[in-house]
Protein backbone atom coordinates (compact mmCIF):
# COMPACT_ATOMS: atom_id res chain seq x y z
CA UNK A 1 0.00 0.00 0.00
CA UNK A 2 3.15 1.94 0.64
CA UNK A 3 4.37 1.68 -2.92
CA UNK A 4 7.96 1.19 -1.21
CA UNK A 5 8.09 4.34 0.14
CA UNK A 6 11.31 5.39 1.25
CA UNK A 7 10.71 6.20 4.04
CA UNK A 8 7.97 4.51 6.44
CA UNK A 9 9.52 3.95 9.65
CA UNK A 10 8.72 0.48 11.25
CA UNK A 11 9.73 2.27 14.41
CA UNK A 12 12.41 -0.87 14.67
CA UNK A 13 15.15 1.56 12.87
CA UNK A 14 17.12 4.87 12.80
CA UNK A 15 17.66 7.13 15.79
CA UNK A 16 16.75 6.71 19.22
CA UNK A 17 14.05 9.56 18.42
CA UNK A 18 12.57 8.07 15.06
CA UNK A 19 12.01 4.45 16.93
CA UNK A 20 10.37 6.38 19.71
CA UNK A 21 8.26 8.72 17.45
CA UNK A 22 8.94 11.64 19.13
CA UNK A 23 7.42 14.73 18.43
CA UNK A 24 10.13 16.07 15.45
CA UNK A 25 13.13 14.28 15.05
CA UNK A 26 16.14 16.31 13.02
CA UNK A 27 18.01 13.56 11.82
CA UNK A 28 14.93 12.40 10.04
CA UNK A 29 14.24 15.72 8.66
CA UNK A 30 18.32 16.16 7.01
CA UNK A 31 18.60 12.25 5.93
CA UNK A 32 14.93 12.61 4.09
CA UNK A 33 15.50 16.49 2.46
CA UNK A 34 16.87 15.82 -0.63
CA UNK A 35 15.34 12.42 -1.32
CA UNK A 36 11.66 12.92 -0.09
CA UNK A 37 10.80 15.94 1.31
CA UNK A 38 12.78 18.52 -1.22
CA UNK A 39 11.00 16.68 -4.32
CA UNK A 40 7.48 16.90 -2.83
CA UNK A 41 7.79 20.18 -1.90
CA UNK A 42 8.81 20.75 -5.70
CA UNK A 43 5.98 18.54 -7.11
CA UNK A 44 3.71 20.79 -4.84
CA UNK A 45 4.77 24.49 -6.09
CA UNK A 46 4.20 22.70 -9.68
CA UNK A 47 0.45 21.23 -9.08
CA UNK A 48 -0.21 24.40 -7.34
CA UNK A 49 1.71 27.00 -9.63
CA UNK A 50 -0.05 24.74 -12.86
CA UNK A 51 -3.21 25.16 -11.57
CA UNK A 52 -3.99 28.76 -10.55
CA UNK A 53 -2.16 29.51 -14.33
CA UNK A 54 -4.44 27.55 -15.65
CA UNK A 55 -7.71 28.63 -13.75
CA UNK A 56 -6.52 32.55 -14.04
CA UNK A 57 -6.00 31.90 -18.18
CA UNK A 58 -10.10 30.10 -17.78
CA UNK A 59 -11.00 32.81 -15.02
CA UNK A 60 -10.16 35.63 -17.48
CA UNK A 61 -11.33 35.28 -19.96
CA UNK A 62 -14.38 34.04 -18.67
CA UNK A 63 -14.58 37.48 -16.96
CA UNK A 64 -13.64 39.92 -19.48
CA UNK A 65 -16.45 38.28 -21.46
CA UNK A 66 -18.68 38.95 -18.88
CA UNK A 67 -17.66 42.38 -18.72
CA UNK A 68 -18.28 43.07 -22.13
CA UNK A 69 -21.78 40.77 -22.65
CA UNK A 70 -23.62 40.68 -19.35
CA UNK A 71 -25.23 37.53 -20.30
CA UNK A 72 -22.05 35.47 -19.87
CA UNK A 73 -21.77 36.04 -15.81
CA UNK A 74 -24.52 34.20 -14.85
CA UNK A 75 -23.77 30.78 -16.51
CA UNK A 76 -19.77 30.89 -15.35
CA UNK A 77 -20.77 31.85 -11.77
CA UNK A 78 -23.11 29.07 -11.72
CA UNK A 79 -21.07 26.52 -12.92
CA UNK A 80 -18.02 27.59 -10.93
CA UNK A 81 -19.76 28.05 -7.83
CA UNK A 82 -21.27 24.33 -8.52
CA UNK A 83 -17.93 22.98 -9.13
CA UNK A 84 -16.88 24.96 -5.67
CA UNK A 85 -19.20 22.94 -3.84
CA UNK A 86 -18.48 19.56 -4.80
CA UNK A 87 -16.26 17.50 -1.59
CA UNK A 88 -12.83 17.53 -3.12
CA UNK A 89 -12.52 13.29 -2.63
CA UNK A 90 -15.86 13.43 -4.60
CA UNK A 91 -14.87 15.31 -7.09
CA UNK A 92 -11.61 13.35 -7.57
CA UNK A 93 -13.85 10.34 -7.10
CA UNK A 94 -16.12 11.65 -10.29
CA UNK A 95 -13.31 12.48 -12.69
CA UNK A 96 -11.01 8.84 -12.19
CA UNK A 97 -13.13 7.08 -14.58
CA UNK A 98 -12.88 9.83 -17.02
CA UNK A 99 -9.16 10.76 -16.72
CA UNK A 100 -7.91 7.78 -14.18
CA UNK A 101 -5.67 7.93 -11.88
CA UNK A 102 -3.10 10.46 -13.47
CA UNK A 103 -1.98 14.27 -12.88
CA UNK A 104 -4.85 15.10 -15.39
CA UNK A 105 -7.02 14.57 -12.98
CA UNK A 106 -5.27 16.14 -10.29
CA UNK A 107 -5.04 19.28 -11.87
CA UNK A 108 -8.55 19.55 -13.45
CA UNK A 109 -9.75 19.24 -10.01
CA UNK A 110 -7.67 21.85 -8.50
CA UNK A 111 -8.27 24.21 -11.34
CA UNK A 112 -12.50 23.91 -11.00
CA UNK A 113 -11.68 25.31 -7.36
CA UNK A 114 -9.93 28.22 -8.45
CA UNK A 115 -12.77 28.99 -10.98
CA UNK A 116 -14.93 31.00 -8.35
CA UNK A 117 -12.76 32.68 -6.37
CA UNK A 118 -11.04 33.94 -9.04
CA UNK A 119 -13.25 34.84 -11.62
CA UNK A 120 -15.37 36.87 -9.38
CA UNK A 121 -12.31 38.75 -7.93
CA UNK A 122 -11.28 39.66 -11.92
CA UNK A 123 -15.16 40.39 -12.59
CA UNK A 124 -15.26 42.70 -9.77
CA UNK A 125 -11.90 44.50 -10.40
CA UNK A 126 -13.13 45.53 -13.91
CA UNK A 127 -16.30 46.32 -12.76
CA UNK A 128 -14.57 48.51 -9.91
CA UNK A 129 -12.92 51.35 -12.58
CA UNK A 130 -14.69 54.45 -12.22
CA UNK A 131 -17.13 55.22 -14.69
CA UNK A 132 -15.18 58.90 -15.45
CA UNK A 133 -12.16 57.11 -16.46
CA UNK A 134 -13.88 54.92 -18.56
CA UNK A 135 -15.69 57.60 -20.23
CA UNK A 136 -12.79 60.03 -20.57
CA UNK A 137 -10.97 57.13 -21.56
CA UNK A 138 -13.58 56.86 -24.31
CA UNK A 139 -13.51 60.34 -25.15
CA UNK A 140 -9.90 60.46 -25.73
CA UNK A 141 -10.13 58.60 -28.47
CA UNK A 142 -8.80 54.68 -26.92
CA UNK A 143 -9.94 51.33 -28.64
CA UNK A 144 -12.14 49.38 -26.24
CA UNK A 145 -9.09 46.60 -26.19
CA UNK A 146 -6.61 49.75 -25.19
CA UNK A 147 -9.15 50.64 -22.75
CA UNK A 148 -9.23 46.95 -21.18
CA UNK A 149 -5.16 46.72 -21.21
CA UNK A 150 -3.91 50.31 -20.54
CA UNK A 151 -6.96 51.22 -18.22
CA UNK A 152 -9.31 48.29 -16.91
CA UNK A 153 -6.42 45.88 -15.96
CA UNK A 154 -4.06 47.81 -14.58
CA UNK A 155 -6.54 49.24 -12.31
CA UNK A 156 -8.32 45.50 -11.36
CA UNK A 157 -4.88 44.49 -10.31
CA UNK A 158 -5.07 44.90 -6.89
CA UNK A 159 -8.97 42.77 -6.70
CA UNK A 160 -6.83 40.54 -9.38
CA UNK A 161 -4.35 40.00 -6.93
CA UNK A 162 -6.62 39.53 -3.89
CA UNK A 163 -8.19 36.98 -6.03
CA UNK A 164 -4.94 34.92 -7.04
CA UNK A 165 -3.89 35.07 -3.42
CA UNK A 166 -6.76 33.14 -2.18
CA UNK A 167 -6.62 30.66 -4.69
CA UNK A 168 -3.06 29.98 -4.18
CA UNK A 169 -3.12 29.65 -0.69
CA UNK A 170 -6.52 26.97 -1.05
CA UNK A 171 -4.58 25.21 -3.64
CA UNK A 172 -1.73 24.71 -1.54
CA UNK A 173 -3.96 23.02 0.93
CA UNK A 174 -5.96 21.47 -1.36
CA UNK A 175 -3.35 19.95 -3.63
CA UNK A 176 -2.26 17.86 -0.85
CA UNK A 177 -5.77 15.88 -1.17
CA UNK A 178 -4.36 14.99 -4.58
CA UNK A 179 -2.06 12.43 -3.34
CA UNK A 180 -5.01 10.11 -2.81
CA UNK A 181 -4.63 9.85 -6.41
CA UNK A 182 -1.35 10.31 -7.17
CA UNK A 183 1.47 10.02 -4.90
CA UNK A 184 2.86 13.59 -5.93
CA UNK A 185 3.42 16.39 -3.72
CA UNK A 186 3.56 17.16 -0.33
CA UNK A 187 0.33 14.82 0.40
CA UNK A 188 2.52 11.88 -0.32
CA UNK A 189 4.54 11.95 2.78
CA UNK A 190 1.16 12.86 4.55
CA UNK A 191 -0.57 10.13 3.82
CA UNK A 192 2.03 8.06 4.35
CA UNK A 193 3.30 9.68 7.59
CA UNK A 194 -0.76 8.72 8.85
CA UNK A 195 -0.91 5.05 7.34
CA UNK A 196 -0.70 2.92 10.14
CA UNK A 197 0.72 4.29 13.39
CA UNK A 198 0.66 8.31 12.93
CA UNK A 199 4.32 8.97 12.16
CA UNK A 200 4.82 12.37 13.73
CA UNK A 201 8.17 14.09 12.12
CA UNK A 202 6.94 13.18 8.92
CA UNK A 203 3.57 14.43 9.06
CA UNK A 204 5.07 17.98 10.89
CA UNK A 205 7.40 17.75 8.52
CA UNK A 206 5.02 17.58 5.20
CA UNK A 207 2.56 19.71 6.51
CA UNK A 208 4.62 22.47 7.99
CA UNK A 209 6.35 23.10 4.36
CA UNK A 210 2.79 22.99 2.72
CA UNK A 211 1.75 25.79 5.43
CA UNK A 212 5.00 27.55 4.90
CA UNK A 213 4.78 27.20 1.23
CA UNK A 214 1.15 28.82 1.66
CA UNK A 215 2.89 31.69 3.72
CA UNK A 216 5.81 32.30 1.58
CA UNK A 217 3.52 32.37 -1.82
CA UNK A 218 1.53 35.10 -0.27
CA UNK A 219 3.97 37.49 0.72
CA UNK A 220 5.34 36.99 -2.88
CA UNK A 221 1.75 38.04 -3.85
CA UNK A 222 1.74 40.92 -1.86
CA UNK A 223 5.35 42.00 -2.86
CA UNK A 224 4.49 41.70 -6.24
CA UNK A 225 1.57 44.03 -5.75
CA UNK A 226 3.00 46.56 -4.59
CA UNK A 227 5.53 46.57 -6.95
CA UNK A 228 3.28 46.50 -9.68
CA UNK A 229 0.41 49.39 -8.56
CA UNK A 230 2.80 52.05 -7.29
CA UNK A 231 0.15 54.40 -7.35
CA UNK A 232 -2.16 52.61 -4.68
CA UNK A 233 0.47 53.79 -2.08
CA UNK A 234 1.54 57.34 -3.60
CA UNK A 235 1.86 59.17 -0.63
CA UNK A 236 0.46 62.82 -0.54
CA UNK A 237 2.68 65.09 -0.64
CA UNK B 1 -4.69 63.26 -46.36
CA UNK B 2 -0.97 63.43 -46.73
CA UNK B 3 -0.48 66.81 -45.83
CA UNK B 4 -2.47 66.32 -42.54
CA UNK B 5 -0.15 64.84 -40.08
CA UNK B 6 -2.50 63.79 -37.60
CA UNK B 7 -6.60 64.32 -36.99
CA UNK B 8 -7.27 67.99 -35.78
CA UNK B 9 -3.36 68.96 -35.03
CA UNK B 10 -3.46 72.94 -35.34
CA UNK B 11 -5.53 75.50 -36.26
CA UNK B 12 -8.81 75.79 -34.74
CA UNK B 13 -11.84 74.28 -36.58
CA UNK B 14 -15.78 75.90 -37.49
CA UNK B 15 -18.20 73.40 -35.98
CA UNK B 16 -21.48 73.26 -38.02
CA UNK B 17 -24.78 71.82 -36.56
CA UNK B 18 -26.87 71.59 -39.27
CA UNK B 19 -30.52 69.92 -38.30
CA UNK B 20 -29.34 67.62 -35.86
CA UNK B 21 -32.10 65.43 -33.61
CA UNK B 22 -31.10 62.57 -31.53
CA UNK B 23 -33.69 60.57 -29.43
CA UNK B 24 -33.34 58.07 -26.73
CA UNK B 25 -34.74 54.87 -26.97
CA UNK B 26 -38.33 54.36 -25.21
CA UNK B 27 -38.49 58.19 -24.80
CA UNK B 28 -41.31 60.46 -26.49
CA UNK B 29 -39.12 63.37 -26.13
CA UNK B 30 -36.26 64.25 -28.14
CA UNK B 31 -32.98 64.62 -26.19
CA UNK B 32 -31.71 67.58 -29.21
CA UNK B 33 -34.63 68.60 -31.50
CA UNK B 34 -33.27 69.84 -34.47
CA UNK B 35 -30.32 71.69 -33.47
CA UNK B 36 -29.08 74.25 -36.07
CA UNK B 37 -26.11 76.34 -35.25
CA UNK B 38 -22.84 77.53 -36.15
CA UNK B 39 -19.65 77.82 -33.90
CA UNK B 40 -16.97 79.95 -35.66
CA UNK B 41 -13.51 78.55 -35.02
CA UNK B 42 -11.81 79.50 -32.51
CA UNK B 43 -14.62 80.39 -30.10
CA UNK B 44 -15.65 79.25 -26.96
CA UNK B 45 -19.83 78.29 -27.61
CA UNK B 46 -21.51 78.00 -24.07
CA UNK B 47 -24.48 75.17 -23.97
CA UNK B 48 -26.44 76.18 -21.30
CA UNK B 49 -30.06 75.38 -20.25
CA UNK B 50 -31.67 73.56 -17.08
CA UNK B 51 -31.16 69.98 -16.86
CA UNK B 52 -32.92 67.98 -19.48
CA UNK B 53 -32.77 70.52 -22.21
CA UNK B 54 -29.75 68.30 -23.99
CA UNK B 55 -27.32 69.91 -23.10
CA UNK B 56 -24.14 67.60 -22.85
CA UNK B 57 -26.30 65.36 -25.35
CA UNK B 58 -25.26 67.93 -28.14
CA UNK B 59 -21.93 68.10 -26.56
CA UNK B 60 -20.98 64.24 -26.51
CA UNK B 61 -22.57 64.03 -30.38
CA UNK B 62 -19.63 66.03 -31.55
CA UNK B 63 -17.24 63.11 -30.52
CA UNK B 64 -19.53 60.94 -31.14
CA UNK B 65 -20.08 59.37 -27.83
CA UNK B 66 -23.67 59.59 -28.62
CA UNK B 67 -24.66 59.22 -31.99
CA UNK B 68 -27.66 61.25 -33.81
CA UNK B 69 -30.45 60.40 -35.12
CA UNK B 70 -30.83 63.18 -37.95
CA UNK B 71 -29.34 65.79 -39.48
CA UNK B 72 -25.45 66.26 -39.18
CA UNK B 73 -22.42 67.84 -37.81
CA UNK B 74 -19.10 69.08 -39.50
CA UNK B 75 -15.96 70.30 -37.83
CA UNK B 76 -14.18 71.87 -40.66
CA UNK B 77 -16.31 71.02 -42.95
CA UNK B 78 -15.86 67.77 -42.59
CA UNK B 79 -19.02 65.54 -41.40
CA UNK B 80 -17.70 63.97 -37.78
CA UNK B 81 -19.44 60.18 -39.48
CA UNK B 82 -16.70 60.33 -42.09
CA UNK B 83 -14.11 59.45 -39.51
CA UNK B 84 -13.64 56.32 -37.69
CA UNK B 85 -14.90 57.06 -33.75
CA UNK B 86 -11.22 56.39 -32.47
CA UNK B 87 -10.01 58.78 -35.02
CA UNK B 88 -11.92 61.55 -34.50
CA UNK B 89 -11.78 61.50 -30.74
CA UNK B 90 -7.87 61.65 -30.89
CA UNK B 91 -8.74 64.94 -33.04
CA UNK B 92 -10.89 66.42 -30.29
CA UNK B 93 -10.37 67.32 -26.60
CA UNK B 94 -12.45 66.20 -23.94
CA UNK B 95 -12.68 67.22 -20.26
CA UNK B 96 -15.75 66.02 -17.91
CA UNK B 97 -16.86 67.09 -14.38
CA UNK B 98 -15.65 63.83 -12.80
CA UNK B 99 -12.10 64.91 -14.73
CA UNK B 100 -11.60 60.83 -15.14
CA UNK B 101 -7.94 61.51 -14.69
CA UNK B 102 -6.25 57.58 -14.85
CA UNK B 103 -5.14 57.10 -11.49
CA UNK B 104 -2.38 54.72 -12.05
CA UNK B 105 -0.89 56.91 -14.17
CA UNK B 106 1.66 60.04 -13.32
CA UNK B 107 0.35 63.33 -14.33
CA UNK B 108 2.80 63.31 -17.15
CA UNK B 109 2.03 60.46 -18.07
CA UNK B 110 -2.24 61.43 -18.06
CA UNK B 111 -1.34 64.05 -20.65
CA UNK B 112 0.86 62.09 -22.76
CA UNK B 113 -2.05 59.43 -23.05
CA UNK B 114 -3.37 60.97 -26.59
CA UNK B 115 0.09 61.80 -28.16
CA UNK B 116 1.39 58.38 -27.52
CA UNK B 117 -1.74 56.87 -28.75
CA UNK B 118 -0.85 59.02 -32.02
CA UNK B 119 2.42 57.90 -32.12
CA UNK B 120 4.55 61.17 -31.36
CA UNK B 121 8.47 60.69 -30.97
CA UNK B 122 9.32 60.47 -27.39
CA UNK B 123 11.29 63.68 -27.47
CA UNK B 124 8.56 65.54 -28.81
CA UNK B 125 5.92 63.79 -26.01
CA UNK B 126 8.22 64.65 -23.41
CA UNK B 127 8.56 68.79 -24.42
CA UNK B 128 5.10 68.97 -25.09
CA UNK B 129 4.28 67.36 -21.24
CA UNK B 130 6.82 70.03 -20.13
CA UNK B 131 5.02 72.90 -22.02
CA UNK B 132 1.05 72.06 -20.90
CA UNK B 133 1.76 71.22 -17.39
CA UNK B 134 3.51 74.87 -16.98
CA UNK B 135 0.88 76.43 -19.17
CA UNK B 136 -2.21 75.04 -16.94
CA UNK B 137 0.21 76.43 -13.76
CA UNK B 138 1.62 72.96 -12.27
CA UNK B 139 5.09 72.66 -11.69
CA UNK B 140 7.43 70.58 -13.66
CA UNK B 141 7.73 68.25 -10.77
CA UNK B 142 4.47 67.55 -10.30
CA UNK B 143 4.41 65.45 -13.48
CA UNK B 144 5.51 62.33 -11.55
CA UNK B 145 2.95 62.77 -8.87
CA UNK B 146 0.10 60.65 -9.19
CA UNK B 147 -3.64 61.99 -8.97
CA UNK B 148 -4.35 61.05 -5.83
CA UNK B 149 -1.96 63.57 -4.63
CA UNK B 150 -3.36 66.48 -6.28
CA UNK B 151 -5.99 68.57 -4.89
CA UNK B 152 -9.19 68.91 -7.15
CA UNK B 153 -8.39 72.49 -8.76
CA UNK B 154 -4.97 70.77 -9.33
CA UNK B 155 -6.08 67.92 -10.88
CA UNK B 156 -8.53 69.69 -13.07
CA UNK B 157 -5.40 71.28 -14.30
CA UNK B 158 -4.35 68.49 -15.74
CA UNK B 159 -7.20 67.59 -17.02
CA UNK B 160 -7.14 70.59 -19.20
CA UNK B 161 -3.47 69.95 -20.21
CA UNK B 162 -4.28 66.05 -20.76
CA UNK B 163 -7.23 67.25 -23.13
CA UNK B 164 -4.62 70.04 -24.89
CA UNK B 165 -2.20 67.62 -25.42
CA UNK B 166 -2.50 66.89 -29.30
CA UNK B 167 -2.59 69.99 -30.26
CA UNK B 168 -6.44 69.25 -31.10
CA UNK B 169 -8.83 72.06 -33.04
CA UNK B 170 -11.83 71.55 -30.69
CA UNK B 171 -12.38 70.92 -27.29
CA UNK B 172 -15.42 69.75 -25.57
CA UNK B 173 -15.93 71.02 -22.03
CA UNK B 174 -18.68 69.20 -19.70
CA UNK B 175 -19.52 71.21 -16.71
CA UNK B 176 -15.37 70.77 -16.13
CA UNK B 177 -15.59 73.55 -12.73
CA UNK B 178 -18.92 72.22 -11.94
CA UNK B 179 -17.32 69.98 -8.71
CA UNK B 180 -14.58 73.07 -7.25
CA UNK B 181 -15.08 75.46 -4.91
CA UNK B 182 -16.13 78.70 -5.80
CA UNK B 183 -12.49 80.63 -5.28
CA UNK B 184 -11.08 77.62 -7.46
CA UNK B 185 -13.66 77.68 -10.33
CA UNK B 186 -13.16 81.60 -10.81
CA UNK B 187 -9.89 81.01 -10.71
CA UNK B 188 -9.62 78.41 -13.36
CA UNK B 189 -12.54 80.32 -15.33
CA UNK B 190 -9.53 82.66 -16.00
CA UNK B 191 -7.12 80.61 -16.48
CA UNK B 192 -9.16 78.99 -19.35
CA UNK B 193 -9.76 82.23 -20.54
CA UNK B 194 -6.27 82.90 -20.59
CA UNK B 195 -5.11 79.70 -22.46
CA UNK B 196 -7.54 80.22 -24.74
CA UNK B 197 -5.64 83.37 -25.73
CA UNK B 198 -2.80 81.20 -26.38
CA UNK B 199 -3.99 78.00 -27.44
CA UNK B 200 -7.12 78.99 -29.80
CA UNK B 201 -9.28 76.37 -30.13
CA UNK B 202 -12.84 75.88 -30.58
CA UNK B 203 -14.53 75.33 -27.43
CA UNK B 204 -17.82 73.79 -26.90
CA UNK B 205 -18.59 74.45 -23.20
CA UNK B 206 -21.52 72.80 -21.04
CA UNK B 207 -22.72 74.20 -18.18
CA UNK B 208 -25.68 74.92 -16.02
CA UNK B 209 -24.60 77.91 -14.78
CA UNK B 210 -25.83 81.46 -16.50
CA UNK B 211 -22.81 83.00 -14.80
CA UNK B 212 -20.27 81.28 -15.52
CA UNK B 213 -21.70 80.79 -19.34
CA UNK B 214 -21.38 84.87 -19.23
CA UNK B 215 -18.22 84.90 -18.31
CA UNK B 216 -16.65 82.32 -20.61
CA UNK B 217 -18.72 82.58 -23.83
CA UNK B 218 -17.75 84.21 -27.06
CA UNK B 219 -21.61 82.95 -27.85
CA UNK B 220 -24.25 81.36 -25.59
CA UNK B 221 -26.63 78.92 -26.99
CA UNK B 222 -29.61 78.46 -24.69
CA UNK B 223 -31.38 75.41 -24.90
CA UNK B 224 -35.00 74.52 -23.22
CA UNK B 225 -36.06 71.44 -22.01
CA UNK B 226 -36.88 68.56 -25.00
CA UNK B 227 -33.30 70.18 -27.01
CA UNK B 228 -34.72 72.96 -27.87
CA UNK B 229 -32.63 75.96 -29.38
CA UNK B 230 -34.13 78.81 -27.26
CA UNK B 231 -31.81 81.44 -28.20
CA UNK B 232 -27.94 81.44 -29.94
CA UNK B 233 -26.47 84.62 -29.63
CA UNK B 234 -23.32 86.95 -27.77
CA UNK B 235 -23.75 87.02 -24.40
CA UNK B 236 -23.99 90.61 -25.07
CA UNK B 237 -27.06 90.52 -27.57
CA UNK B 238 -28.67 87.97 -25.34
CA UNK B 239 -29.07 90.06 -21.73
CA UNK B 240 -29.64 93.24 -23.75
CA UNK B 241 -32.89 91.13 -25.44
CA UNK B 242 -33.84 88.35 -24.64
CA UNK B 243 -35.83 86.13 -27.36
CA UNK B 244 -38.50 84.85 -25.11
CA UNK B 245 -39.97 84.85 -21.57
CA UNK B 246 -37.94 81.48 -21.42
CA UNK B 247 -35.00 83.04 -22.12
CA UNK B 248 -35.53 86.64 -20.24
CA UNK B 249 -36.27 84.17 -16.88
CA UNK B 250 -33.09 81.53 -17.02
CA UNK B 251 -30.51 84.44 -17.37
CA UNK B 252 -32.14 86.20 -14.39
CA UNK B 253 -34.38 89.94 -13.74
CA UNK B 254 -30.58 91.23 -12.61
CA UNK B 255 -29.51 91.08 -16.59
CA UNK B 256 -29.07 94.78 -17.12
CA UNK B 257 -26.33 94.02 -14.24
CA UNK B 258 -25.08 91.30 -15.83
CA UNK B 259 -24.66 92.87 -18.79
CA UNK B 260 -22.85 95.60 -17.29
CA UNK B 261 -20.65 93.01 -15.98
CA UNK B 262 -19.37 92.58 -19.61
CA UNK B 263 -18.19 95.19 -19.80
CA UNK B 264 -15.28 97.45 -18.74
CA UNK B 265 -14.58 101.46 -18.32
CA UNK B 266 -11.71 100.90 -20.73
CA UNK B 267 -14.43 99.85 -23.63
CA UNK B 268 -16.66 103.19 -23.40
CA UNK B 269 -16.17 106.83 -24.14
CA UNK B 270 -16.07 108.94 -20.98
CA UNK B 271 -17.68 112.53 -20.27
CA UNK B 272 -14.58 115.11 -20.46
CA UNK B 273 -13.71 115.87 -16.31
CA UNK B 274 -14.88 119.37 -15.90
CA UNK B 275 -16.08 121.23 -12.71
CA UNK B 276 -14.95 120.17 -9.10
CA UNK B 277 -15.41 116.34 -8.78
CA UNK B 278 -12.59 115.93 -5.77
CA UNK B 279 -15.46 114.06 -3.55
CA UNK B 280 -16.22 111.98 -6.22
CA UNK B 281 -14.39 107.90 -6.36
CA UNK B 282 -11.88 107.10 -8.30
CA UNK B 283 -11.30 104.19 -9.78
CA UNK B 284 -9.29 102.48 -12.79
CA UNK B 285 -10.08 102.10 -16.71
CA UNK B 286 -10.19 98.21 -15.90
CA UNK B 287 -13.36 98.48 -13.71
CA UNK B 288 -16.08 96.87 -14.92
CA UNK B 289 -19.10 98.93 -15.48
CA UNK B 290 -21.19 96.48 -13.01
CA UNK B 291 -18.46 97.37 -10.55
CA UNK B 292 -18.50 100.93 -10.96
CA UNK B 293 -22.19 101.18 -10.60
CA UNK B 294 -22.05 99.36 -6.98
CA UNK B 295 -19.43 101.71 -6.47
CA UNK B 296 -21.54 105.26 -7.08
CA UNK B 297 -24.12 103.51 -4.50
CA UNK B 298 -22.22 101.88 -1.93
CA UNK B 299 -20.69 106.08 -1.88
CA UNK B 300 -23.71 107.93 -2.32
CA UNK B 301 -22.34 109.84 -5.74
CA UNK B 302 -23.88 110.19 -9.18
CA UNK B 303 -19.93 110.12 -10.82
CA UNK B 304 -17.25 108.59 -10.78
CA UNK B 305 -13.50 109.94 -11.64
CA UNK B 306 -11.69 107.24 -13.96
CA UNK B 307 -8.01 107.42 -13.26
CA UNK B 308 -4.76 106.23 -14.76
CA UNK B 309 -1.97 104.26 -13.39
CA UNK B 310 -0.45 107.56 -11.91
CA UNK B 311 -3.68 108.72 -10.93
CA UNK B 312 -4.50 111.67 -12.47
CA UNK B 313 -7.72 111.93 -14.12
CA UNK B 314 -9.11 110.46 -17.55
CA UNK B 315 -12.75 110.88 -17.58
CA UNK B 316 -16.03 110.92 -15.85
CA UNK B 317 -19.08 108.32 -15.70
CA UNK B 318 -22.28 109.40 -14.16
CA UNK B 319 -24.85 107.28 -13.04
CA UNK B 320 -27.26 108.88 -15.94
CA UNK B 321 -24.64 107.54 -18.58
CA UNK B 322 -24.88 104.05 -17.34
CA UNK B 323 -28.71 103.81 -17.43
CA UNK B 324 -28.48 105.39 -20.99
CA UNK B 325 -26.05 102.77 -22.00
CA UNK B 326 -27.92 99.98 -20.64
CA UNK B 327 -31.25 101.63 -22.60
CA UNK B 328 -29.06 101.11 -25.67
CA UNK B 329 -29.05 97.90 -27.67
Amino acid sequence: MTGGGPVIPNFGEGSHCVTHNDLFCTDWFTQNWSGVLQPALVQHVELTAKAVAIGFGIAFVAAVAARRLRFVETPFSLFSAFVYTIPSLALFQLLIPITGLTDTTVEIALVGYTLLILFRNILAGLRGVPPDVLESARGMGLTSTQILWRIELPLALPSIVAGIRIAVVSTISLATIAAFVRPVGLGHPIFDAIQDNIFKTELLAAGGLAVALAFVADILLVLTQRVLTPWSHARHA
Amino acid sequence: MADRAEPGAGQAAEIVFDHVTKHYAGRRAAAVNDLSLTIPAGEICVLVGPSGAGKTTAMKLVNRLIDFDEGDIRIDGRSVRDLNEVELRRGIGYVIQQIGLFPHMTVGDNVAVVPRLLGWPKQRVRDRVLELVELVGLEAGDRDRYPSQLSGGQRQRVGLARALAADPQVMLMDEPFGALDPITRNRLQNELLRLHEVERKTIVFVTHDIDEAIKLGDRIAILREGGVLAQYDTPDAILASPADEFVASFVGADRGLKRLALRRLSEIELESPNGTLDDAPRTTAETTLRDALSLMLTEGAESLVVVDAAGEPEGVLSIHRVSRLLAET
